[in-house]
């Protein structure tokens, strides 16, 4: 359970970081919180000649609250997104999601970023990216690009990041309209677990109880999380009703394709799914309803 | 084999403490093999356990998922540096004495450590935060109440002392 030798450098600045990464290639691998990484390679599934160290890189370290958006640095330490009360006004999605998301001592190392990148398609974190269409911010050393989270997710722990490019920073969008609520849940083994299926939901209502705007989605139900906006589309113009409701999920949980493992079958995950998908959306109805 | 070494200077437990160590070395075990700060136990050395838990910058982290060379210019406390500066026992260590919040005592460690930064930002918690707080640390003997017991006669204790 020790990690295979490797060079260590760490990085005073992104630019630092972008230049470590034309110099090594392949052979570097970001070390952000290290929740997954390091374990990773105690376990020798890793290998990297290179760990490149960001978490000493204050210009990834930040929340900011905007108008219509949250923006977090990278490196922003779970924990921190989690106790800000100004972002979890703004984009509440972010602090029932990492309710979650580990335990106290991971999510005080664990990092925003480090999760997106990760990509556990079980994570909470990239559920949450994909239902609110985040926007993932890549430097590298020949300039920068925006990945919307439906580009950013290629397939379990994959995404569309090249080498040589670091996540900078994600966008998270707020939704304006008074009456919105939003609500995560999961079923895993122990609290705390990887979700063997996990849902997130956002809605919002106008004056007269009608939805304007829906959005949901799943994980652990397929090789990325999964929105449904077609489906939540749907949703648009109803009163939300609990007969609306279990039909989205239904028709959400019925295009899902999860695997079978020890702990549950495909056909129980599939289950799951139609039942977390409406238990998230009728908290997040009642959430947007109380305001 | 030669591994790079890397230079660290790291306040542990108050004290400025140096050294050279090699990029993989866990925090955890320098702690223990090279500082001989034992009262730190390595369980899963994966980060599911809980037993090496120790504060950096305060705040509970699992110091198995750490590099000793991140820790260069950061304050770490173990469990040995929750006692009081006459090496008596803290609040809560004798207070998990008085409740008999161990057993086996390998998990304890963790559990004081992260039961400790609970108090630290949460001095009067509910069960239902206590429990949460202590949910990353497994315990094979207790059954866990009496641990919750003990963090909540600290939280009564140090509220009585404070008066």
């Amino acid at each position: 359970m020790k990690a295979a030798p490797f060079e260590y450098a760490r990085a005073a600045s992104l630019s630092e970081v972008c230049a470590l990464l034309a110099t090594h290639g392949d052979g570097a691998k970001l070390l952000a919180g290290g929740q997954s990484l390091v374990p990773m390679m105690a376990m020798r599934l890793v290998r990297p000649a290179w760990l490149v160290d960001i978490n000493e890189i204050a210009e990834l370290k930040f929340i900011a609250v905007e108008k219509d958006m949250a923006r977090t640095g990278a490196c922003t330490r779970q924990g921190a997104v989690e106790r800000d009360h100004a972002l979890a006004a703004r984009v509440p999605l972010l602090r029932q999601a990492l309710a979650w998301v580990g335990h106290v001592q991971t999510r005080n190392r664990g990092t925003i970023g480090g999760s997106l990148a990760h990509a556990d398609p079980c994570a909470e974190l990239p559920l949450v990216a994909q239902v609110l269409g985040a926007r993932m911010l890549l430097r590298s050393g020949t300039g920068a690009r925006t990945l919307e989270a439906e580009k950013f997710f290629a397939g379990p722990m994959a995404t569309n990041v090249r080498p040589g490019e670091c996540l900078e920073e994600i966008h998270w969008p707020a939704w304006s309209w008074r009456h919105t609520g939003s609500a995560f849940t999961e079923i895993s083994v122990r609290h705390g677990d990887f979700a063997m299926v996990a849902a997130a939901a956002q809605v919002a209502i106008d004056g007269d109880g009608r939805c304007v705007r829906a959005a949901f989605g799943l994980g652990g139900v397929g090789g990325t999380p999964l929105a449904f906006p077609k489906i939540a589309g749907r949703l648009v113009g109803t009163r939300l009703d609990d007969a609306a409701v279990n039909d989205a999920a239904h028709a959400a949980a019925t295009e899902t394709q999860p695997g079978s493992d020890l702990h549950a079958s495909a056909e129980y995950r599939r289950h799951l799914a139609g039942v977390l998908a409406a238990r998230a959306l009728r908290e997040a109805r009642e959430r947007a309803r109380s305001l | 084999m030669s591994e790079t070494l890397h230079a660290v200077s790291v306040e542990v437990n108050g004290k400025p403490r140096s050294a050279q160590v090699p990029a993989r070395l866990s925090l955890v075990d320098w702690l223990r093999d090279d500082l001989l700060l034992t009262g730190t136990h390595v369980g899963c050395e994966h980060g599911i356990c809980g037993a090496c838990s120790v504060m950096l910058d305060g705040e509970p982290v699992r110091a198995c998922l750490m590099y000793a060379v991140q820790a260069h210019g950061h304050r770490v406390t173990t469990v040995e540096g929750l006692a009081k500066p006459d090496g008596s026992m803290s609040v809560l260590q004798d207070s998990f004495c008085e409740a008999h919040g161990l057993q086996c005592g390998y998990c304890t460690p963790g559990m004081l450590i992260a039961a400790q930064g609970l108090l630290n930002t949460n001095p009067d918690p509910t069960e239902a935060q206590i429990r949460d707080a202590i949910g990353g640390n497994l315990c094979r003997c207790t059954g866990y109440q009496q641990i919750v017991e003990a963090v909540q006669l600290a939280a009564e204790r140090t509220a009585k002392e404070a008066k």
